[in-house]
């Protein structure tokens, strides 16, 4: 059937075309010049956002839980003491099956106490019994559709032009509404100044060509840090990509999270 | 020295089982009681001001006696909707950045918008232009600074001719009309702000703004009730039983449409069982079993069905002060169910981890600003708000000309005829 375009309609489209046309990179050059501005307030003055992608990895099969990594990230962000952590290791404990249970596997045990800085307490069974003990880091899951920045109401938390969600310390309202949105609760009410936080990859540091301090202390390389836009092939985190098959944490939440694991079993969310 | 320490962190949260996220395993959820007032209140507003549409859109005669109540009590508690999610802020003088400079994507953002819209252009413009004869009537025989109030309230506008009066009408009445939609929008958004939350497989629900709207509108009639029964008691009047038992009828009809969406979410959550399954059946049946099984289901749901139920197949074979003992105690149960309802879903959806793995207990403090003291503070404010309301604008003592001419010589109704 052949499709009837009038005069009107075809008028209306094309002002439609052009007007869409002249906004879109309007919007994105103001946008950008938006981002830049608020980026600059935590780098230095030479720092250019779109010139970065920053990325962060996790081998699981590397970390040794000893939590120097939370510890540091809390002396370096000054991370308020209590139950407020930008980045923590959980210890996960899967036991054997009961003999004749016909299950292939046993319990899940998760603990994390002080946010795995000061270590974790003995299993609370015998090694025999355990069928597989490993450690998971946990930070900022980096989304590429954040629902903590779709949600703040003010957009006081935003996706930088390098890959960083951040949180603009002066514009939050502390309303929390990005805290319940983060289904990786990694985002919490600092109680010092009322305003939501969160793992801004030490945007102070990478800025400055620094690696974030959980990176910068770890003894394993169990966290990868790289510039997706600067990386060569034998860079780690070119490696850890070649070297590993990949999970994210949650993926039918559809939040695609840039921040990607290796080793790590099901049961960790 | 790893168990010492280890034991600290038990002594600090020892309310917590399972797993929970280091950054949950807070001593109180992060929403707390006023977020559970914030959406109560807001479905009162949205529910009062439906039942008023009753009478100005769909005609609804008998409930004229509660025409101006219902109003001034969505109004009366419009205006302390939004405290609590002011005292709840981290920052709360930067509360307007979420109309100055609002995030779009946000639910929470378009908030201020659809309140001012809500207060502004339809409940005080329709209070208004509803009012708006009376004022000029009062502002001449009322003397002192009541008098000067009454004048304040008429904005100059002294006209009172037929014609002026007609157009108070006819603007009264396309007000109300968009009123109506404006209060599916201002509750069904707040239940959007929960509905929205994928991260949490209580909240995030599709049916949510449904459900929120559908409750509201319940919770507002019994709150519409319990004020006109509670106003003629105090006023030791008869109360006009064709309109309570009009109220009665939209009651139970609002309450069976509610009960079968909140039973479909139910029934949808448990054949599905999606992740997050198990635990929300623990906390239905161990953390919340007193706010859900028995406020919600059996006090606030179930028994008033029962009672309002019964009033419709047998109306007129049960008394008149049985009737109204029925009605009262069904408007009182409904409010306290809804109360438990919004309770169950903002206190509920934070009483288990994200990860799934663990579920917390919560005891509210007495004192603080998220304490016991508080939320009645804010429970009781409208009402106070109401009362000041009613003295001024419904006062027995002032004649009165309504939008509608009143249908009989005056005790009957909350409105004495205009002498």
């Amino acid at each position: 059937m052949k499709n009837k375009v009038s005069r009107r309609n075809l008028l209306g489209r094309i002002g439609a075309a052009v007007a869409g046309l002249l906004a879109a990179p309007a919007a994105k050059a103001a946008k950008t010049i938006t981002q830049k501005v608020l980026v600059s307030a935590n780098a230095p003055k030479d720092y250019d956002p779109s010139k970065h992608r920053w990325v962060m990895a996790v081998d699981a099969n590397r970390c040794i839980g000893c939590g120097f990594c939370a510890e540091a990230c809390k002396k370096e962000n000054h991370v308020p003491e209590g139950p407020y952590f930008r980045t923590w290791v959980e210890r996960y404990i899967i036991t054997k099956p009961k003999p004749g249970s016909g299950a292939a596997r046993g319990e899940t045990l998760v603990d994390c106490p002080d946010g795995g800085i000061h270590g974790y307490p003995e299993a609370p069974m015998p090694k025999e019994e355990i069928q597989h003990s490993f450690f998971v880091p946990k930070l900022c899951n980096l989304c590429k559709h954040s629902p903590c920045v779709q949600v703040c109401p003010v957009g006081a938390t935003f996706d930088a032009p390098d890959g960083a969600v951040l949180i603009d310390p002066k514009y939050c309202i502390g309303c929390g509404f990005c805290i319940q949105a983060c289904p990786y609760g990694c985002r919490f009410l600092s109680p010092v100044t009322k305003t939501a936080e969160k793992c801004t990859l030490c945007y102070h540091r990478i800025t400055r060509g620094l690696k974030p301090a959980c990176v910068e202390v770890c003894p394993t390389q169990a966290r990868i840090f790289g510039d997706l836009k600067n990386s060569k092939p034998d860079d780690p985190i070119q490696q850890f990509y070649q070297n590993n098959l990949v999970t994210s944490l949650k993926p039918h939440l559809g939040t695609e999270p840039r921040l990607f694991y290796a080793g790590i079993d099901k049961e960790v969310r | 020295m790893t168990n010492t320490l280890t034991n600290i962190v038990e002594e600090v949260m020892p309310h917590f089982e399972g797993y929970a996220y280091p950054n949950e395993a807070t001593l109180q959820p992060l929403w707390s009681v006023l977020i559970v007032l914030y959406p109560y209140i807001t479905g009162l507003v949205a529910g009062a001001f439906i039942m008023a549409s009753l009478v100005r859109v769909f005609n609804v005669k008998a409930l004229e006696p509660v025409y101006r109540l219902s109003m001034l009590t969505a109004f009366a508690f419009l205006l302390c909707a939004p405290l609590p999610l002011l005292f709840h802020l981290g920052h709360p003088e930067r509360c307007f950045e979420v109309m100055m400079t609002p995030h779009l994507t946000s639910p929470m953002a378009i908030f201020g918008f659809v309140y001012a819209w809500y207060l502004m252009a339809v409940l005080l413009l329709e209070l208004w232009f509803d009012y708006r004869r009376d004022f000029v009537a009062w502002s001449e025989s009322t003397p002192g600074f009541q008098g000067l109030l009454y004048r304040l309230f008429t904005v100059g506008v002294m006209d009172e001719s037929d014609a002026s009066v007609q157009l108070d009408h006819k603007i009264g009445h396309i007000l109300s009309v968009v009123g109506i939609p404006s209060a599916f929008l201002l509750h069904g958004y707040v239940g959007f702000i929960f509905g929205s939350v994928k991260a949490n497989p209580w909240w995030g629900n599709v049916l949510m703004p449904i459900i929120f709207i559908m409750s509201a509108m319940v919770s507002g009639i019994a709150l519409c009730v319990f004020n006109y029964m509670v106003l003629t008691w105090i006023r030791r009047k008869t109360v006009d039983m064709k309109c309570l038992d009009v109220m009665g009828m939209y009651l139970f009809y609002a309450l069976v449409v509610d009960a079968a969406i909140e039973a479909l979410d139910w029934i949808h959550r448990i054949y599905s069982a999606e992740e997050g399954f198990q635990v929300m059946q623990y906390m239905a049946r161990e953390k919340l079993f007193y706010t859900l099984s028995l406020g919600q289901v059996a006090c606030g749901t179930l028994i008033p069905l029962f009672l309002l139920g019964l009033l419709q197949l047998i109306r007129r074979r049960v008394p008149e002060i049985q009737r109204r003992r029925m009605y009262f105690s069904s408007a009182m149960l409904i409010l306290i169910g809804v109360l438990a309802m919004r309770w169950n879903v903002v206190i509920g959806g934070q009483l288990f981890s994200k990860s799934l793995r663990g579920v917390m207990g919560y005891k509210m403090e007495f004192t603080g600003l998220e304490g016991w003291l508080m939320g009645g503070v804010l429970l009781c404010l409208p009402f106070v708000i109401l009362t000041v309301f009613v003295k001024l604008f419904l006062s027995e003592r002032l004649p009165t000309g309504g939008h509608v001419p009143p249908r009989d010589a005056g005790a009957q109704t909350l409105r004495p005829a205009r002498s």
